[in-house]
């Protein structure tokens, strides 16, 4: 579905990846970990075109991304969950799904879908003319997948979904990330959160400072020492 | 000093009130745009008086005044959409006082242009509607419909960003413009759209304007300071607090002029808002909503 074959990416004069090469195919959840700083939510701004990438290739299904226009992205299949969210604050839950929905294809499935993430996510159905700045952490970020689900992606990127949340929280929100799988999306997730998110994805990529450095089912991966010593903390 | 609260009283602030319609829709052109795109149009006024030669000239030229007035419209939002492309774009990422020096810049530009195209003379379209007269009150029915029209205005924009994708998509974008792409919004194309509806809302003030004032080229220095006091007094980008203030600074000028001497209600306006802004320097109502 993704594919991803050395690709560059950075900001300005710096470069934050170096050669990356990875896949994700239909219906798999896939992980890519790595320490704060090792170029995971460049790798997926690079994917949602949010920054250029510099060389490589990308593609989703065939189309080659890089010619795509960011804002054109989305249409090819692909919702970015941002990193600490990113919802509208002044907007009410149902504008921010509004917005989710902004696609002339998805507008007009908005009544649908929006019935559709209500049932998935009941407490945003209560509050939905409640500004979303006004929300609890899991709660915004149970609005900000939601509005990810709006515009009806195949492909739906995380990127620290557990970031400044309460440890109760994250837990949600990795039963959160396992129900969007179960529902058929596929997934690729960003983290930090080493041992958590190993338990939710079939397979996983180790990003260190921009390059790729193992790969492998998650399992594998959870039992290896040298991840277990500099991840986990274990 | 002269000030009873008499009949005269109540005329000057029913007047205050009629004002302030026209006062508030010209506002709030200005506010949208900083409040979406971040960047004060200094030549705002002079996009009203542009559309205010626009509609003269088409009136003048045999149109019905109501086409004459969708043409204003038209003109002024053409206008405010190329004073994005060519002047605004260009300095986007910019420091803001780049913004506002090269908006200062088109103000110069239009005020010369329409000297050199018009000339110096006060023109009117001859148009009079008359007044209402009650007890020994006067009420002219230009600002009657002046003031009507600039709040469907106001209601139409309000129910145009309440209820459309687009609306609501330029509610958004003014809270986070970077992850606006994740959306499948074009940036771009939503600060056009923007500066277009606020050049509409400056073309409809100036089909209201031409009503009620002469037009010469100089209009804009009369009109563009109180609309800049008004955003500022209500929060700069803040529409209701825009709207709120139109009606706080049009008293002023309404009753000062009333009490004292034409002149000296500006004076008035604009001491008290000094004072406001002293101690409120975020505005009377906040900053952007």
């Amino acid at each position: 579905m993704l594919e991803l074959k050395d690709l560059d990416a950075g900001y300005g004069a710096f470069q934050a990846l170096f050669g990356v090469s990875m896949r994700v195919a239909a219906g798999e959840a896939v992980a890519v970990i790595g320490a704060n700083g090792a170029g995971k939510t460049t790798l997926l701004r690079a994917i949602s075109g949010l920054i250029p990438a510099r060389g490589g290739v990308l593609t989703m299904e065939g189309r080659d991304l890089r010619a795509t226009p960011a804002h054109r992205i989305i249409e090819t299949g692909i919702a970015h969950v941002p990193e600490s969210r990113r919802l509208f604050p002044g907007l009410s839950i149902e504008d921010n799904m509004r917005m989710g929905a902004y696609l002339p294809a998805a507008r007009a499935k908005f009544a649908e879908r929006l019935d559709y993430v209500y049932a998935l996510f009941p407490r945003l159905r209560e509050r939905r003319l409640q500004l979303a700045g006004t929300l609890s952490g899991g709660e915004q970020q149970m609005c900000a997948i939601a509005r990810a689900l709006m515009s009806g992606p195949k492909l739906v990127l995380f990127d620290e979904p557990s970031m400044g949340l309460a440890p109760v929280v994250v837990a949600q929100v990795f039963d959160l990330v396992r129900r969007i799988r179960s529902e058929g999306y596929t997934v690729l997730i960003v983290e930090q959160n080493v041992a958590q998110v190993l338990k939710v994805v079939d397979r996983a990529y180790l990003l260190e400072v921009g390059k790729i450095k193992a790969s492998g089912a998650a399992a594998e991966l959870a039992a290896s020492d040298e991840i277990r010593k500099a991840y986990m903390g274990l | 000093m002269d000030c009873h609260l008499d009949v005269f009283f109540l005329e000057a602030l029913l007047n205050g009130v009629l004002l302030a319609g026209l006062l508030a829709l010209l506002a709030l052109g200005l506010n949208l745009v900083f409040g979406v795109i971040d960047v004060v149009w200094i030549c705002y006024a002079e996009l009203v008086m542009v559309g205010m030669y626009g509609i003269h000239h088409a009136y003048k030229g045999g149109a019905p005044f109501l086409v004459a007035m969708a043409i204003g419209i038209v003109l002024v939002a053409a206008a405010a959409a190329l004073l994005h492309l060519l002047v605004i774009r260009p300095v986007l990422e910019t420091p803001p006082i780049n913004q506002l020096l090269v908006t200062g810049g088109v103000l110069f530009f239009l005020q010369a242009a329409a000297t050199m195209a018009f000339g110096v003379e006060f023109r009117n379209l001859g148009i009079s509607l008359g007044s209402y007269n009650v007890l020994d009150m006067s009420f002219s029915r230009s600002r009657i419909l002046s003031f009507g029209v600039a709040l469907l205005g106001m209601l139409a924009l309000w129910l145009f960003l309440k209820r459309t994708y687009l609306g609501t998509a330029i509610r958004a974008i003014a809270q986070d413009r970077q992850i606006m792409p994740l959306m499948g919004v074009d940036s771009k194309k939503i600060y056009l759209v923007t500066s277009a509806i606020g050049g509409g809302l400056a073309g409809l003030a100036a089909g209201l304007m031409v009503l009620n004032y002469d037009i010469y080229p100089q209009i804009g220095l009369q009109f563009g300071p109180l609309i800049f006091m008004i955003c500022v007094l209500g929060g700069l980008g803040n529409m209701i607090g825009g709207f709120l203030a139109a009606f706080v600074i049009s008293q002023f000028i309404a009753v000062g002029s009333s009490c004292f001497h034409t002149e000296w209600g500006y004076a008035v306006a604009f001491l008290f808002f000094m004072i406001a802004i002293f101690f409120r320097p975020q505005g009377l109502f906040g900053g952007k909503s």
